[in-house]
C-alpha cells in the first residue's frame, strides 16, 4: 500500500448481532474502495472474532426501544414490543433468528463468513489484550485471520494516519 | 461527456465509467486496466471480465460477492487480480456501471 492510500481503522466493541454487522458492512465497502482497513476487536466486540461465539450473536428485545413489532411482522410502525414480553423465555432467540432471516434474504453472509471476506480482502484484524485476559481467552479461541493480540498503545501506533470508527 | 480511448470516442460518466455498453471492446478494455494499475489482461481477468458482463442487471456490474459466488473464484484471488476494490475496477475495465450493493 502505497503512502497515499487511505486508512481506515474499526473499533468493534460490542458483541449483539446488530453492532456486528456494521463493521462488516463499512469494512467490507472499504476494501472494495481500495481503502486499507484494520479492526480492533476490544470486549464484547471480541464475540465477533471468538470461533464459539462468533455464529451465535443476538439481538435482544429488551432494553431496545427501536425494536418494533415490525420486526415481528406486524406493519406498525410505533407499536413497540412490551417489555414483560420481551423477557419470556425464547424471545430473545426468537428475534435474533428473525434478524438473522431478514440478513440472509438479503444474501448478507453469516458473521463468520463475512468476516473471512474481510480477511481474504485483506483486512487486518487484532484482539485488545486487556479484554482477552479479562475474559481468560488465549489465541486459539480466536478465527484464524487475528493476525495478534495487541494493547490498546500498539493499536494507536499502527492507525496513525487512519479514521478512526468506534461501534 | 465524450473522451478517447484506445483510439475510440467513448462515453463516460463523472467518474470515468462507460455508458453505453456498446461502444466498449477488448482495446477499450486493456486501455482501462492500464490506468488501473493492471499491466496486462490475462485470461483469468477476462474470465472475470466477460462473466461480469454476461451478469450486468441495468448496464450495473455484478458485486463482489456476486462475482466470487457466480465464478467461483476466491475473494483472495480476486484482491490479487484486481487490487484495491476488486469490483470497481472489474466494472471500469469491463464497460459497466458501478456496482450496487454492500455485500
Amino acid at each position: 500500500m502505497g503512502e497515499d492510500t487511505r486508512k481506515m481503522a474499526f473499533i468493534c466493541s460490542k458483541g449483539t448481532l446488530d453492532m456486528a454487522y456494521p463493521a462488516l458492512v463499512m469494512g467490507w465497502a472499504a476494501l472494495g474502495n481500495g481503502v486499507d482497513v484494520t479492526i480492533f476487536f476490544t470486549f464484547w466486540g471480541l464475540d465477533i472474532i471468538r470461533k464459539s461465539r462468533q455464529d451465535h450473536l443476538e439481538i435482544a428485545p429488551v432494553g431496545n426501544t427501536s425494536m418494533k413489532m415490525s420486526m415481528m411482522g406486524v406493519h406498525a410502525d410505533n407499536v413497540g414490543i412490551p417489555s414483560l414480553v420481551g423477557v419470556l423465555p425464547g424471545m430473545t432467540a426468537l428475534a435474533t433468528k428473525l434478524m438473522k432471516d431478514k440478513m440472509r434474504a438479503l444474501g448478507v453472509p453469516p458473521v463468520s463468513e463475512y468476516l473471512q471476506m474481510l480477511v481474504d480482502g485483506g483486512a487486518k484484524l487484532y484482539a485488545c489484550k486487556l479484554s482477552v485476559d479479562m475474559m481468560g481467552l488465549k489465541k486459539e479461541d480466536l478465527v484464524d485471520g487475528v493476525i495478534d493480540i495487541v494493547t490498546a498503545s500498539d493499536f494507536i501506533d499502527m492507525t496513525e494516519g487512519a479514521q478512526i470508527i468506534f461501534i | 461527456m465524450i473522451r478517447s480511448i484506445a483510439g475510440q470516442a467513448v462515453h463516460v460518466n463523472e467518474e470515468g465509467f462507460l455508458t453505453a455498453l456498446d461502444e466498449w471492446n477488448k482495446d477499450i478494455a486493456a486501455e482501462i486496466a492500464k490506468e488501473e494499475g493492471i499491466a496486462e489482461l490475462t485470461p483469468a481477468h477476462w474470465k472475470v471480465i466477460e462473466w461480469c458482463r454476461a451478469h450486468a442487471v441495468n448496464g450495473r456490474s455484478p458485486t463482489l460477492r456476486q462475482i466470487t459466488e457466480g465464478t467461483g473464484i476466491s475473494t483472495k484471488e480476486m484482491f490479487a487480480l484486481f487490487p484495491k476494490g476488486p469490483a470497481k475496477k472489474v466494472a471500469r475495465i469491463a464497460g459497466l456501471g458501478k456496482p450496487e450493493g454492500c455485500v
